[in-house]
């Protein structure tokens, strides 16, 4: 890297810098402010700054089930993509180069389709005439078909499909960066293969189990699609009760609210997450 | 009575051979260094004794027992990678103690030990520290202090000396072969560097291109290498191709002295540089010097004659005995010349 | 190499399924001869896919999505390239806060995203037009361009700039003939990976989007809104089909793994 006083990267830099300033800083001061005014009855927004939106959202019990479902189904999608990621991202980087290369379009490809197609096909899959109801039945497993649609179960079974991906792509990245004699080292040694996993490799892509982790667990809060779809009207997270809440109700002032609280939350919880993490494990952060 | 034998072993990766046939017996307590140029096979036989390569063909018998079918975590040998692989989430006390770990051994009984093999290895402080605080050869000393303290038959050092810089390999050489003597422990080492193996081994197995091209102890390989191969490898060589009839050896137009030998026939004549001298009379060959090189402890002296380009060194005692463009004349000992008859393949 | 152990390659295929099984099922249900969807039929036909024809919103909605996204991506690879080579070939004051004030669209949820620029559009009278659909759209896929201009440009060898001056080159010259030519690849699968986004892109698009602005994938949520009918699955597997394509494509140009690795 040239270290250099010209004014050259500030020119090359600044239409972006612009940009953004413009359509995303901006925009997201704005939704700050919108948040601390009123929405009166009528429709209208009250002319003068207050704390009312979020005084509302913190008594309010309606809100706190909102919030709590929504970061409870962010956990738990959290928890299983990590269960099954980090078996799944293993397996990848030690399958031959041509499976490898099959197995990687078949588990990234979804995320270059939308959303909506991908939970178009969990809304056939988990519809009480859907596939596997059909198949539960036809086996003879159940008598009537299993609710799965607009519920709890069904809404993460959805975002853990459309999310693991990422779980994935994040734990491959740190077992790429692993030196395979040291498994070998651990084998001479006497360990076998569940000890390897377990005390060798599981302990160094911590670092990458906790990259997807907080990747996962923020688009899992912040998921609209899928809940939407698969969760119906009755189970509302806080995503889609800001869409309810600014197109339906306009009661833009609580929309931005909403969002505000979202945000704040997951960085919170990302924050806390990542030093509690860093410091258990610290000798696993070179 | 031999404590480790190879029969037999081959390994090919569909149309590659990378082992013929190897076939060796290594006694309780020996030193063996496994020595060849890239791509020879040393390191795949290593491998085949470790577990992580299975043979196409041949057996490997510990002691008396075939372990051939054993995996690696049962086999418990001592292995020293080349990169060391040191648990790099782990302490330095956990990573020489892993291995006991393995074994069921008692928490206090396995602080002991390791305790005292950290010392062996002169790293007896450093049990709390991690791999990445360490310099190469600390390293070097943890990984082979977590081979040597589950106390295996036979310890596997894979080019253990690679990443170090000269000045410390040498060092870490005659520490390595202290330890070894006092320990007593089996050893195959695998290297590419031929004065590593002069250094350490009890005998020196040279491989080439999959097969075994000679097994001696190092001075013997040395002064009798078996053909041009291990001549060349194994030190500098002249080599010359002739033949031998009636006692003597003819190439070139020239005659040359041979030694008590009974090889007739098409065989290479091998001089080494240093048994070479300047000769004023009865000199077997001419030339001209076209190149002197100065090594600090010798000279080097590189002659066109119709033999070829000679080299020849001696010691630095004083002032060289020739300039370059000088005509000089060669000539040596027919004791020191060595016949060997000539391989089919080179 | 070693394989994976047999009980692990048997999850692996499970987790294969799990992964494809939505999209196969979304290709199977978009054959029904059946005026609505059911697992399994018996009658196949291709009614859904004429129905896309007489679907003339749905259409335009396609080429709506497809032209903002070709424009966004655009827009965003004029802007990011030259911000990317900046930022990879230069150390300057300010450069890690400007790397990452221009990544900042990939922390904020795109709902919030959503609300902020309808908010804010509105406020400069702007809203529910196209031109500010795809300001939105470029601001979104910038970080994805960014990241892979950034990458390709950091992997470039700087001798080679220095071996071109010492032959004489000027810096326009060395710009047009040498760092330009080698970060192409990256460039254009930032482009690509830029266009997908953007076509596929929902949450944001629902708030910003209006009835005269519609982008596929809001037209078809609306529509699931309403009913599940074959229609959104024929339309889908279309879209399936076009984006398998598009992934021959962008490997052939810069590889697969390289632009979805890069995605984390």
């Amino acid at each position: 890297m040239i270290a250099q006083r010209n004014v050259l990267p500030y020119w090359l830099t600044a239409p972006g810098v612009l940009v953004m300033l413009a359509f995303v800083v901006l925009p997201l001061v704005l939704t700050l402010s919108l948040s601390l005014y009123p929405f009166l009855p009528g429709g209208t927004i009250g002319d003068s700054m207050t704390i009312a939106n979020y005084a509302d959202v913190a008594r309010d019990e309606y809100f706190h089930v909102i919030f709590l479902r929504t970061f409870g189904m962010a956990f738990m999608v959290t928890f299983i993509c990590i269960a099954i990621g980090v078996p799944e991202a293993y397996v990848l980087s030690r399958l031959s180069a041509r499976w490898r290369a099959v197995s990687m379009v078949i588990v990234l490809g979804p995320l270059l389709i939308s959303v909506v197609v991908r939970t178009l096909g969990w809304a056939v899959l988990l519809g009480n005439e859907g596939v596997i109801n059909k198949i539960l039945m036809a086996g003879g497993l159940v008598e009537a078909p299993v609710k799965m649609m607009f519920t709890f179960t069904g809404v993460v079974v959805a975002l853990v499909h459309v999310l693991v991906p990422f779980m994935v792509v994040a734990v491959w990245t740190s077992l790429q960066k692993l030196d395979p004699t040291i498994e070998q080292a651990a084998e001479s040694l006497g360990a076998g293969l569940p000890t390897v996993l377990r005390r060798i490799v599981f302990p160094q892509v911590i670092p990458g189990v906790l990259s997807g982790g907080l990747i996962v667990f923020s688009l899992a809060a912040s998921a609209f699609a899928t809940p939407a779809i698969i969760g119906g009207r009755r189970l509302k997270v806080v995503p889609t009760t800001i869409y309810d809440e600014f197109l339906g109700n306009l009661n833009w002032p609580l929309g931005a609210t909403l969002a505000v609280v979202l945000v704040v939350l997951v960085l919170a919880i990302s924050l806390g997450a990542n030093r509690l993490i860093e410091r258990k494990f610290k000798q696993v952060f070179v | 009575m031999s404590f480790l034998e190879l029969k037999g072993l081959a390994k090919s990766y569909g149309d590659f051979q990378a082992v013929s046939e190897c076939t060796l017996s290594v006694a309780k307590g020996e030193f063996v260094c496994l020595l060849g140029p890239s791509g020879c096979g040393k390191t795949t036989t290593l491998q085949m004794v470790a577990g992580f390569v299975e043979p196409t063909k041949g057996r490997i018998l510990l002691d008396g027992k075939d372990i051939t079918g054993i995996k690696p975590d049962k086999r418990g040998l001592g292995i020293v990678f080349q990169s060391y692989a040191l648990f790099p989430h782990m302490t330095v006390a956990n990573n020489v103690g892993f291995g006991l770990e393995m074994r069921g051994v008692a928490n206090a009984e396995r602080r002991k030990r390791v305790a005292e093999t950290l010392e062996l290895v002169h790293l007896g402080a450093m049990g709390d520290r991690y791999p990445r605080e360490l310099s190469g050869g600390q390293r070097q000393r943890v990984a082979m202090a977590r081979a040597l303290v589950i106390q295996p038959p036979v310890l596997l050092l894979d080019e253990p000396m690679g990443a170090l810089d000269a000045k410390l390999r040498e060092e870490m050489q005659i520490e390595l072969r202290l330890l070894q003597h006092r320990v007593g422990i089996t050893t195959i080492m695998v290297t590419h560097d031929q004065a590593e193996a002069m250094t350490l081994a009890d005998r020196v197995v040279l491989m080439n291109k999959g097969l075994i091209e000679q097994v001696a102890r190092p001075f013997d390989m040395y002064e009798q290498p078996n053909g041009r191969f291990s001549s060349t490898f194994l030190g500098k060589a002249n080599v010359f191709e002739g033949r031998v009839s009636g006692g003597v050896f003819e190439a070139k137009g020239l005659r040359l002295p041979v030694g008590s030998t009974v090889t007739a026939g098409e065989v290479d004549y091998i001089v080494r540089p240093e048994k070479m001298e300047f000769a004023t009379n009865d000199a077997l060959v001419h030339g001209p010097v076209s190149a002197r090189v100065f090594l600090g402890n010798h000279w080097l002296f590189q002659v066109e004659t119709p033999l070829g380009t000679l080299q020849l060194t001696h010691a630095n005692i004083g002032l060289p005995q020739a300039a370059e463009g000088d005509d000089v004349g060669l000539t040596w000992s027919a004791n020191n010349a060595h016949i060997v008859a000539r391989s089919a393949a080179a | 190499m070693n394989r994976a152990p047999t009980p692990l390659l048997i999850f692996h295929w499970a987790f294969a399924v799990f992964m494809l099984a939505p999209l196969v099922m979304v290709v199977l249900v978009s054959f029904t001869d059946k005026g609505y969807i059911a697992m399994p039929f018996d009658g196949t036909s291709w009614r859904w896919y004429r129905a896309i024809l007489d679907a003339p919103d749905f259409i335009d909605a396609f080429w709506r999505s497809l032209a903002l996204a070709a424009g966004a991506a655009t827009l965003a690879t004029l802007v990011a390239v030259p911000a990317g080579m900046a930022i990879a070939w230069n150390q300057f004051r300010g450069r890690e806060a400007m790397l990452g004030l221009l990544l900042s669209p990939l922390m904020v949820p795109h709902v919030v995203l959503g609300i902020a620029l309808l908010r804010y559009l509105t406020q400069i009278g702007a809203s529910g037009t196209l031109w500010g659909l795809t300001a939105a759209h470029t601001v979104i896929v910038l970080p994805y361009v960014l990241r892979l201009v950034v990458a390709a440009a950091t992997g470039f060898d700087r001798s080679l700039v220095q071996a071109a001056q010492s032959l004489g080159a000027t810096g326009w010259t060395v710009f047009r003939r040498i760092e330009l030519p080698l970060i192409v690849p990256g460039v254009a699968g930032g482009w690509m990976i830029a266009f997908i986004n953007s076509f596929d892109e929902l949450t944001m698009s629902l708030f910003v989007a209006s009835a005269s602005t519609q982008t596929l994938p809001v037209k078809m949520y609306n529509h699931i809104a309403n009913t599940i009918d074959p229609l959104l699955a024929s339309v889908s597997t279309v879209l399936i089909v076009l984006t398998l394509i598009l992934m021959l494509v962008l490997d052939r140009v810069y590889g697969l793994d390289r632009v979805l690795g890069g995605k984390s």
